[in-house]
């Protein structure tokens, strides 16, 4: 008997993926900057999908308070860099910051329970938007620019953004496809369908929870700093918005929620209907909400459990999967 | 497979002194003394309400006594939750299933083994496929946990158990709801685990089931423990007879 955790399929997958990254890393030598701007901007959607995904898909912590992590990314840049560092290395740094702020926060949010969570989470949010309005360097909701990318000429500047929004994309996609591989992802799963009886066999719910909720600060963070790079400027309550959650909630629903390819997925949908219907205004979000009832409706497990579940297939398999030596009769 | 969930080493002793447990003004245990070693396998009966599953909750750490000491090898455990009581050889299983939904039956078990169980990969891979067999579960293996019926359910809850590498096994009533075949099974399971050295205690309603695995036999009513001892002396106790069994003898 033996245990695989790759299939064909997930080789392939990782091998085109490769592929496609190599491919995107060459894009700003050969596409338009508007090209260029909108991939950026399709980047950000996948991390803010899967980070939302990686809390309440994989470990139940509905949140509807992602902004928070959102907003405080791009704050701490604006920070960092006006402290005289560099903008690039002030995203990166502050995204950090936000991860220690999450530990702090996980440390009495995580003893709250589903709704009494998913409120308290855009409680905080609304508090980190007061709190960052009486910051006068951000001037309340007169807002800041993020002058410091000034220093570069705009065409390096776009092409450095569009890179540091690929990378951020990837690895924090491979961070957490690793760290779901891990016995943590796992046990996260475990504490997601019952906490106690997950606590009963060893697992250490508080512990694995915050492992989750603050790598989930952190890229989510990354994309709001990355954002704040895409179109400088930096009012509050742009960022503090829960529309931010509203889109995160619809691609995960939308993809499938507590799969891995679903996140993707569903940032790609929420991507194209942007693309496409944005121009529309009012009609655009109606769609939007049209679309995530029917899915709730129809496909409850997102697009991506639909073909999973009809087909077997898994393109990034985050399980195992025991195999007989000897055929069973 | 390895047997690589057979006990060994020195018996380990569960022991419980006074015990009380009161849910607000609710006493649900009344100074209850208990112990378990790991030679031994002892079912408890009693009727609805006398605390049965409350006293199991209290033993495997899932909620602190309001008083009372209980002590693992020697070693006071009464504030240690159950995942580190786990770790420590003592586990429980729930009386309802409590599936981990949305995984493969394996990787049900898999948690348990990489969590309380092992340490290494390949150990816990040894260890859980050890427990899905001892328990008939490998030829569903693969199937999402949310899948499978209500035998395969119980016996998931025993296989999860089993790959924490016990030595002192807590059954609820996991014999409940099976037909007389499936009750037969279960039984043949559970006697596999004594004979690996696993010490157990079983509460269960269906006694005729129970005494076919217990060397000694506890009856509760009200909180507290009205009889206890070889299982035909208490199955004829007149208290017992009274309490449990609505005044007709065994």
């Amino acid at each position: 008997m033996t245990i695989h955790r790759w299939t064909w399929q997930s080789k392939l997958t990782f091998t085109l993926a490769a592929a496609l990254i190599l491919i995107l890393a060459l894009v700003p030598a050969f596409a338009s900057d508007s090209v260029n701007e909108r991939l950026t901007v399709l980047f950000i959607y996948v991390i803010l999908a899967a980070m939302w995904n990686a809390m309440a898909g994989y470990g139940g912590l509905v949140s509807i308070g992602n902004q928070l992590f959102f907003g405080l990314g791009a704050y701490m840049t604006i920070r960092l860099a006006d402290a005289g560092i560099n903008p690039f290395a002030a995203m990166v740094l502050g995204a950090v910051i936000v991860a220690g702020l999450s530990w702090v926060l996980s440390l009495f949010m995580l003893h709250l329970r589903a709704g009494e969570f998913a409120i308290g989470m855009w409680v905080l949010a609304s508090i980190a938007h007061l709190c960052v309005n009486l910051d006068p360097l951000i001037q309340g909701e007169t807002g800041t620019s993020l002058i410091s990318l000034n220093a570069y000429a705009i065409a390096d500047r776009r092409m450095m953004i569009f890179w540091a929004a690929l990378i951020g994309m990837v690895g924090l996609l491979a961070l957490l496809f690793a760290v779901l591989r891990t016995p943590s992802g796992l046990a996260m799963q475990a504490i997601r369908d019952n906490e106690e009886a997950a606590d009963s066999i060893g697992v250490n719910p508080m512990r694995t929870k915050r492992l989750f909720f603050v790598l989930a600060g952190f890229g989510t963070a990354v994309a709001g700093a990355l954002w704040l790079a895409q179109v400088s400027a930096f009012q509050p309550k742009t960022y503090f918005s829960v529309q931010w959650t509203a889109y995160m909630i619809f691609m995960v629903l939308v993809g499938g929620l507590g799969r891995f390819e679903g996140a993707i997925l569903g940032a790609l949908i929420f991507f194209a209907a942007e693309t496409w219907f944005a121009a529309t205004g009012v009609w655009y979000l109606i769609g939007l909400g049209a679309a995530a009832l029917l899915f709730s409706l129809l496909l409850p497990k997102g697009l991506w459990g639909w073909i999973a579940t009809r087909t077997g297939v898994s393109l990034m398999p985050l399980g195992y999967r025991v195999h007989m030596e000897t055929p069973s009769k | 497979m390895t047997g690589a969930a057979t006990q060994a080493g020195p018996e380990a002793r569960l022991t419980g002194a006074g015990i009380h447990k009161s849910y607000g003004s609710l006493p649900v245990l009344n100074g209850i003394d208990f112990s378990l070693t790991s030679n031994e396998a002892v079912g408890i009966i009693g009727p609805n309400g006398a605390g049965k599953s409350t006293l199991l909750s209290v033993l495997s750490g899932a909620t602190p006594p309001t008083q009372g000491t209980i002590q693992l090898n020697g070693s006071d455990v009464s504030d240690l939750p159950a995942r580190d009581r786990a770790a420590h050889g003592l586990v429980r299983t729930h009386q309802i299933p409590k599936p981990f939904s949305g995984i493969t039956i394996f990787e049900n078990v898999l948690v348990a083994a990489t969590h309380a169980g092992a340490r290494r990969k390949g150990e816990a891979y040894d260890l859980a496929l050890d427990a899905l067999d001892v328990c008939g579960m490998l030829p569903v293996a693969n199937r999402p946990a949310e899948s499978v019926g209500l035998l395969d359910r119980k016996r998931l809850e025993l296989a999860r158990a089993l790959a924490t590498s016990p030595r002192l096994l807590l059954l609820d009533e996991i014999g409940g709801g099976l037909t007389d075949a499936e009750a037969s099974e279960l039984v043949d399971t559970i006697r596999s685990l004594r004979a690996r050295g696993i010490g157990i205690v079983w509460i269960e309603h269906i006694v005729r089931i129970l005494l076919q695995v217990a060397e000694r036999l506890v009856c509760m009513d009200a909180g507290r423990i009205i009889a206890e001892g070889d299982p035909e002396t208490v199955m004829t106790d007149a208290q017992v007879v009274s309490a449990y069994l609505g005044g007709a003898p065994a």
